[in-house]
């Protein structure tokens, strides 16, 4: 599939994420797009965990500052905020399939029109057998009271991961609330996907072309505010 | 009672032929790296290791895969994100060529797997890897209206865990985001072996700061900070 027109850098698609979350909430960042959200909230009264055993992880450590012994889950070297503490990965998992944790924000290779998730095993890597990195990403899906997905909206080589059925292996089902790219804001909604946002200078048609799912325009549908 | 070894290769010199090895560590950060390297120098074969990952950000490991010790891996990260560094890596290669067995969790699965080993939990019910790959094979039930999947705990012959502090009495407390999975390998295991960087005497650890407690921990061996920049 050919896209004709330009979409949101990730930094931007991050900002957008960032402006979702609200004040007061525990909130788990994946690899990736989603970590770039960290940029965007400093001074907001939002705690980020991080799988690895810490709360109130600060922004990326840079030379002196790096600590071998303080890093994310993506294993960049981070710093602690005032307030911050650490704990076993048991006990961080615990918070996460518990429902402690208010959003999880994750990458993910499709996601279905029912809410599906397929973010684990890429098939281009080629392993058999079901052997992939699941890492935290399944206890996040299932355990957060809410998931938003942050990704592009076609993969590198141009195919939509807006799908009807996930054909990769899935992290969960029926998990996803909201998904936003470098295109849209669309949320997941019993009745199907509802395009909420567009990106400045793509239609909502613009989207449909690139999306295998039905999308339901809104009838208050807007340019992404950043 | 005194439970300091020498130096890491009299700590891991009795490990037999077809143990299983928990190993402590995300990534770089708390991994117990000279056991590792005292492990490849002992040789053991037929080895089945339980650890996060098998290359990415500790590539220590690749020695003993190198040295054709390992049978399987039982992990929850252990491929490299990205395929050229995948190549590239000894283990892949031999998970490609069939001579390594590989078996994967979810973290949240992997890591109360040994926690319920060793806590005399015989297995437990989780929501996570529903309606996934994960849940092929084991037994589904529902509680609350909502499915569970049934897993069973994972013990283990030996763990290597890794310990900013600990005490000769084998009480370790670790730093910052080092601790992470060291807590339950240590009780999973029949012989815990702890690599400590500042081994004190009795007395000399904070009690109130224990992370964890002596009686899971069977051997102290003190070793040199080990330096690494923290990248995948």
């Amino acid at each position: 599939m050919v896209r004709k027109f330009e979409g949101l850098p990730r930094e931007l698609i991050a900002l957008r994420v960032a402006r979702e979350l609200e004040d007061g909430t525990y909130v788990n960042l994946g690899i990736g797009i989603p970590t770039l959200v960290s940029n965007w909230i400093e001074g907001r009264d939002i705690i980020l965990q991080a799988e690895i055993g810490m709360l109130n992880t600060g922004p990326l450590a840079e030379g002196d500052n790096i600590d071998q012994d303080l890093i994310n889950a993506g294993c960049q070297p981070v710093t602690e905020l005032p307030g911050a503490c650490y704990f076993s990965d048991f006990e961080s998992i615990s918070m996460i399939r518990g429902g402690f944790i208010d959003v999880a924000v994750l990458g993910s290779l499709q996601v279905s029109e029912k809410g599906d998730m397929a973010g684990w095993f890429n098939p281009e890597r080629g392993f058999t057998g079901g052997v992939g990195n699941i890492g935290g990403s399944m206890d996040l899906a299932v355990g957060a009271k809410k998931v938003i997905i942050a990704m592009t909206h076609l993969t590198d080589k141009g195919d939509p991961k807006i799908v009807k059925e996930c054909t990769y292996p899935l992290t969960a089902k029926g998990v996803v609330k909201l998904i936003m790219t470098d295109l849209a804001v669309i949320e997941v909604t019993p009745q199907g996907l509802l395009l909420k946002e567009v990106a400045p200078g793509v239609s909502a048609e613009d989207v449909q072309s690139v999306t295998y799912a039905k999308l339901i325009i809104s009838p208050n549908l807007i340019e992404i505010g950043l | 009672m005194n439970k300091v070894f020498p130096g890491v290769d009299e700590a891991v010199a009795d490990i037999p032929d077809g143990s299983s090895i928990a190993i402590g560590g995300f990534f770089t950060c708390g991994t117990p790296v000279p056991l590792i390297q005292a492990l490849a120098r002992q040789g053991a074969k037929n080895l089945t290791l339980i650890c996060q990952q098998m290359g990415p950000g500790s590539e220590d490991i690749n020695q003993l895969v190198l040295n054709k010790q390992i049978r399987k891996a039982i992990c929850n990260y252990p491929f490299y994100r990205s395929a050229t560094q995948g190549s590239k890596s000894p283990f892949e290669k031999a998970v490609r060529a069939g001579e390594i067995e590989v078996e994967v969790y979810p973290m949240g699965t992997f890591i109360e797997k040994l926690r319920a080993g060793g806590s005399g939990i015989a297995a437990f019910y989780t929501p996570t890897g529903t309606g996934t790959i994960v849940e092929k094979g084991k037994e589904k039930r529902v509680f609350n209206g909502r499915e569970y999947l049934m897993e069973t705990a994972l013990k283990c012959d030996y763990a290597f865990v890794y310990a900013y502090q600990g005490d000769s009495m084998g009480n370790l407390t670790c730093r910052k985001t080092a601790r992470n999975y060291n807590p339950e390998m240590a009780k999973a295991a029949k012989v815990t072996i702890a690599a400590v960087e500042n081994l004190l005497k009795p007395g000399e650890l904070n009690p109130d700061m224990v992370h964890i407690p002596g009686i899971y921990v069977q051997r102290v061996v003190k070793v040199a900070r080990p330096q690494y920049v923290p990248s995948l």
